[in-house]
């Protein structure tokens, strides 16, 4: 038995905020709102995910493209002057430098290995700013699956880079023309997809959203990251727990990934960022703790940005991948419950993150990662903090707004 | 007994459910949209609440949610729209049921919903994305309490012992997908008989109506001979869109169906 597998089996007995209930629910929060032409994919889905990802041929091999093709373990990195300039001490996890340049990958070699074992031959997914678009690219050209991926009209136009990425990697990219055109919408036509191809086709799921078992699934495939940070942190500091992990949020999968294995050390202060955009009050905004209220989307119950008609409202947010009116219902439930803190960070103080930290460090983060770091000067951290900050992603595909802003 | 119950005592074959988005194509042809289609041979009338992601729907229906929400369509102008509804006009009076998604009901209140809709005359609900377990554990015992029938959908993909225990669960009828699909997608519907066939062998506790690829005299007919009667949701849509006259064109569409 390998080490994540015995990790598994620790959790399975773990109560508290790490597993949903039987029905999918953290707290208040999940379940599986779907039509009934989605019943027996979901089903299927939901009586194997553990049963497979606990078979050891899955784990070997899972553990095994993590290792050489994704190139994890990824480091665990002391941030010296940003912790100077802090009076405090910042690690980052560098998930940046995974595979594809962000930690979207986790989740879809994960997810690609159980398809097969499900004897799925055609992989659809969503994507907003292409980045797990691109992972789950990536992994079909491993594994010689048809791909198609549903990306926003809008999306599309100003992720052009990633738009090309997946072509070349033998996906169809796929216009999603309905509603706002963004990333809700590509969800919708996902499904949707799904809908109309209920036997050939496995949905990858891109975050720790929709109907249960994805948000507890794509959650276990992503704690891989905390399962390194505790092993990373004990090695530099004698412990495994450092005093505050923090994280930017949109649907919440890195977020997800680095709080799982924390999530019942209640010692460690869990931070979520989310994507505040011009301003949490001014109308473009995606803090969806701030402004959602309780409802159902994309198949499960949690917080959602909508009117008051229940209409669900398009979020604003500079960082594409943040830019949803949702929230996995894991982080709904931290949310409600206070095991979170949850903040946010507006476009530009991201942005001037982004620059920060390239100067300061050397390291161009992506958009959605900068949030992350935006939020540190505002925790009142001291010398005896230990702080891991998830870089979740590079910057590379972000460097069109970064030259726009330079200027 | 609800109206909607009423129907098929009075009738057990070629139930005509004709679906349209309430608010399209005009916010105010809601009414006279229901009064057309009950003159003309519409057994029940299925309003569909505008939602801003109907995942179950095809892009027609989703195009005309997306007039009625611009319209103004809201579940309180529905139901305003509704109690002026005239109580019998001494014409054949069709059932009025509702279809839509749960995140719009949730906001207006579930409980309060199911209130104001029975209040207005409607019969029925049907909310694809409430499933079964919350149905049971929460929202089917304040459906039943304001006497509405609540319908749950069986596919070509749903085992038997599932139909039977939605069959259970439901009233009024069983909305039987003709293929596991979005609405207004066309598969060849000679597969979908066998399936039918198997459904009514199963002498079920509710009437079978057929939705999802019905659209016209033929695929109506083939629906009636399995089952109690069919849904027509997109294709009226379609006989709607850039209609000059919303009565003319019902008329039309339904003379088309049933003549």
């Amino acid at each position: 038995m390998n080490r994540y597998m015995s990790e598994l089996t620790e959790v399975e007995q773990v109560v508290g905020y790490q597993n949903p209930n039987e029905h999918g629910y953290y707290g208040s929060f999940g379940g599986a709102y779907i039509p009934e032409m989605l019943q027996r994919n979901v089903a299927e889905l939901k009586e194997s995910y553990l049963k497979i990802m606990e078979e050891e041929s899955f784990q070997q091999e899972f553990q095994m493209l993590l290792k050489d093709y994704v190139g994890r373990p990824t480091p665990l990195f002391y941030a010296e002057r940003l912790s100077e300039e802090l009076g405090s001490n910042i690690y980052l996890k560098r998930e940046d430098l995974c595979h594809t340049g962000a930690h979207k990958i986790n989740n879809t070699i994960g997810q690609i290995l159980l398809a097969r074992r499900l004897g799925k031959t055609r992989i659809i997914a969503e994507t907003g700013a292409g980045q797990h678009g691109v992972a789950t690219a990536t992994v079909c050209a491993l594994k010689g699956m048809e791909c198609i991926v549903y990306m926003g009209e809008k999306d599309i136009e100003r992720q052009a880079p990633n738009v090309a990425r997946m072509q070349l990697l033998g996906a169809t990219v796929i216009p999603a023309l309905s509603g706002s055109k963004t990333l809700k919408d590509a969800t919708n036509e996902a499904i949707r997809d799904w809908i109309n191809n209920p036997v050939d086709t496995h949905y990858i799921i891109g975050s720790v959203v929709g109907p249960h078992p994805y948000p507890d699934m794509v959650a276990r495939f992503q704690s891989v990251i905390s399962q390194e940070i505790r092993a990373q942190l004990l090695e530099k500091t004698g412990s495994e727990l450092p005093t505050h992990v923090v994280a930017c949020v949109g649907g919440g999968s890195n977020a997800a990934g680095a709080f799982y294995h924390y999530l019942n050390e209640l010692s460690v202060q869990l931070v979520a960022v989310e994507a505040a955009g011009h301003g949490v009050n001014s109308g473009m905004s995606a803090a969806t703790t701030q402004l959602g209220k309780s409802g159902v989307l994309h198949g499960s119950k949690s917080l959602v940005m909508q009117t008051e008609d229940g209409q669900v409202i398009e979020p604003h947010s500079i960082s594409a991948g943040l830019d949803y009116p949702g929230i996995g219902p894991l982080h709904a439930h931290l949310f409600k419950s206070g095991r979170g803190l949850f903040l946010s960070a507006t476009d530009d103080e991201a942005l001037e993150s982004v620059f920060h930290l390239s100067k300061i460090e050397g390291i161009i983060p992506a958009l959605e990662s900068a949030h992350a770091f935006a939020a540190l000067k505002t925790l009142g951290l001291t010398k005896k903090d230990v702080v891991v900050v998830c870089l979740s992603g590079r910057g590379d595909k972000d460097l069109a707004t970064y030259m726009k802003a330079m200027k | 007994m609800s109206k909607l119950q009423e129907v098929f005592k009075n009738k057990s074959g070629n139930v005509l459910n004709v679906y349209c988005t309430a608010g399209y194509p005009h916010l105010e042809s809601t009414l006279q949209i229901i009064d057309t289609l009950q003159k003309n041979g519409a057994d029940i009338i299925e309003l569909g609440m505008p939602y801003s992601d109907p995942l179950a729907d095809g892009p027609v229906i989703q195009q005309s949610s997306l007039v009625a929400l611009e319209n103004g369509m809201t579940i309180a102008t529905l139901f305003s729209q509704l109690k002026n509804l005239p109580s019998s006009t001494g014409d054949k009076e069709a059932a009025i049921i509702l279809m839509g998604y749960m995140n719009p009901v949730l906001q207006y209140g579930f409980e309060k919903f199911c209130k104001d809709a029975a209040e207005v005359g409607v019969s029925g609900l049907i909310l694809p994305d409430l499933p079964e377990y919350e149905y049971e554990t929460e929202y089917g015992a304040i459906i039943k309490k304001c006497g509405l029938d609540f319908i749950f959908l069986v596919t070509p993909e749903t085992s038997e012992e599932r139909v039977r225990r939605l069959d259970l669960l439901s009233s009024g009828f069983l909305y039987a997908v003709s293929s596991s699909s979005t609405t207004g997608n066309e598969k060849d519907f000679n597969a979908v008989e066998k399936y039918l066939e198997r459904l009514k062998s199963l002498n079920l506790k509710n009437p079978i109506l057929v939705g999802f690829g019905i659209k016209d005299k033929e695929t109506f007919n083939t629906a009636c001979k399995y089952a109690n009667g069919a849904i027509i949701g997109t294709a009226y849509i379609k006989a709607l869109e850039g209609a000059a006259n919303v009565e003319q064109a019902t008329k039309k569409f339904l003379a088309g169906i049933l003549k």
